[in-house]
């Protein structure tokens, strides 16, 4: 009980300070399109279902902007995982591949922007799915392809590294193990490579979604969007609403952690046995 | 007597990066009788893990050729089975899944390789560690179940791979009584490699005693003490120094 608690002041001292200095520097700037004071950003919070600069409410915001990020993350990780796992398992399937992904990897998901706006102009979900035109069309109408593919791309690569990492880096005495007690090729792969690698598959999985997520707020500066975190910290800097740009920040940083935590309470559920295992 | 391994005339040669090739193995040869507990006792580095690998399939001769029960055995196989030195369970498996693998890959239903598990896991008397993970288990009781997992798949061959060379001593006296309690207990054919002449003095019917650079047999030696041998009998202190003697020249 004393550790819990003393481990909760430790991890509040930083985060504490910050809000002093914020504060502090906000009295000390008295204009509130360099700084505003941490009321003013409270008060977003307080009023958190109003209807912001038009763009409606913080929690449906955050909604797209997790509806965006996760169907970009789910692309971008059914392909990452089975071809990570292909390019950790096989040398043939990995050279064929690493040096073009090494060449792609770089490049960081925003520059990938213009050329995704003139290849799938403002195609969105909607559209792909041909819906007829109204109140549906225009909701899934917020889920551009552009922005879907930036943000696979964000998660894409992460997910690829730690999978292939993972499965090449299985101990080679647990295969053998596998081979002396019979077990066919695809005994090895299914019940041996695929549960071995689990872990840094799952941290794959993690580190992918934190990026993807990171993309948003480059993803929703695309034009056609008209909701979204990302788009309402773009919108509110245009009009020095300061305010509602930490506002947004502080949904991205801490829907964010959240996410990241979902994943830890998982690894430690089904896979705390590759930390204890020496 | 019936042969159950041999080999004959094999040799293992690795090619190192700057493609300098280093033999491990030449000139083995080998006839294993059914039912033998045969120790192979060498130097670190005398390739002797190499030949119990290659034995087992896992690894190809460079030449030469061996014969399980008459037949060629190139690939790894439910019949000969394996103990390696340490950390081979699967560590995010029970203890009762982990010996029960073998059977799950020869898809034996699961209540029926549950019911041989849980005879394995009694016979090494770790009855109440069923539903432990490997990494709650000392290395000693790690090996314990490694051996009942190589057991439960019903081998006629076991290969052991200094399977009790990372325990403490008192641990490893222990473990070797087991094992010959098992061996008696369900005749199985052993090649035991052990680097420790003390080891195999105790547990062999015969010793082949191998020197490296390149490795080769050196020396066949049969213990014909009767068991259990007591390491204060005369004949075991002579052979013993005989050995290490030999293994110095080694």
């Amino acid at each position: 009980m004393q550790k819990t608690f003393n481990k909760l002041i430790l991890s509040l001292i930083l985060p504490a300070l910050l809000l002093i200095v914020w504060q502090l520097s906000a009295w000390q700037a008295q204009n509130a399109a360099v700084l505003p004071t941490i009321g003013r950003v409270l008060e977003n919070f307080i009023h958190a279902t109003d209807n912001f600069i038009g763009l409606g409410s913080i929690p449906r915001n955050i909604g797209v902007s997790l509806i965006r990020v996760l169907s970009g993350y789910t692309a971008g990780v059914l392909i990452a995982v089975p071809l990570g796992v292909l390019m950790g398992y096989s040398k043939t399937i990995q050279q064929i591949f690493e040096t073009f992904i090494n060449i792609f990897k770089p490049i960081p998901p925003l520059a990938w922007q213009p050329l995704a706006l003139a290849i799938f102009g403002v195609s969105s979900i909607a559209s792909l799915l041909n819906m007829p035109f109204g109140q549906q069309y225009v909701f899934w109408g917020n889920f551009k392809i552009a922005m879907v593919f930036m943000i696979g791309m964000g998660s894409f690569f992460p997910v690829v590294a730690n999978v292939m990492f993972g499965v090449q880096n299985v101990r080679q005495t647990l295969i053998d193990s596998a081979r002396v007690l019979g077990a066919s090729e695809r005994d090895i792969f299914f019940k041996i490579l695929i549960p071995a690698a689990a872990p840094s598959i799952i941290n794959g999985l993690r580190v992918g979604l934190a990026i993807g997520w990171a993309c948003l707020v480059g993803a929703e500066m695309l034009p056609g969007s008209l909701a979204g975190v990302g788009y309402l910290i773009t919108h509110a800097y245009e009009l020095a609403r300061t305010d509602l740009v930490i506002t947004g920040m502080i949904c991205i940083g801490g829907v964010g952690a959240l996410l990241d935590s979902v994943f830890r309470i998982i690894a430690n559920k089904y896979f705390s046995w590759e930390s204890k295992t020496r | 007597m019936k042969e159950t391994i041999g080999v004959d005339h094999l040799e293992k040669v690795f090619h190192s990066q700057n493609d300098m090739e280093i033999t491990a193995l030449t000139e083995m040869n080998l006839s294993v009788p059914e039912n033998e507990f045969l120790c192979i006792l060498g130097p670190s580095g005398c390739g002797k893990s190499t030949l119990l690998r290659i034995i087992a399939g896992l690894e190809k001769a460079s030449s030469g050729k061996v014969f399980y029960n008459g037949r060629e055995h190139t690939k790894p196989c439910r019949e000969i089975g394996m103990v390696f030195q340490s950390y081979s369970l699967m560590p995010w498996l029970n203890v009762l899944d982990n010996i029960a693998l073998g059977l799950e890959f020869a898809s034996v239903s699961k209540p029926e390789r549950m019911a041989i598990a849980r005879e394995y896991l009694d016979m090494i008397g770790m009855s109440n560690f069923g539903k432990a993970f490997p990494y709650e288990l000392s290395g000693g009781m790690q090996q314990r179940v490694a051996i009942a997992r190589a057991l439960a798949n019903n081998p006629d061959v076991l290969l052991m791979d200094e399977p009790f060379g990372a325990l403490d001593a008192y641990t490893r006296i222990i473990m070797q009584k087991e094992l010959l309690r098992i061996w008696e207990q369900r005749k199985k054919t052993i090649l035991f490699v052990t680097h420790s002449v003390d080891e195999a003095v105790y547990l062999a019917d015969r010793i082949i005693l191998m020197s490296g650079n390149p490795g080769r047999i050196k020396k066949e030696i049969a213990i014909t003490i009767p068991r259990v041998r007591e390491r204060s009998n005369p004949r075991y202190g002579e052979l013993t120094s005989e050995l290490l003697a030999l293994l110095e020249g080694a």
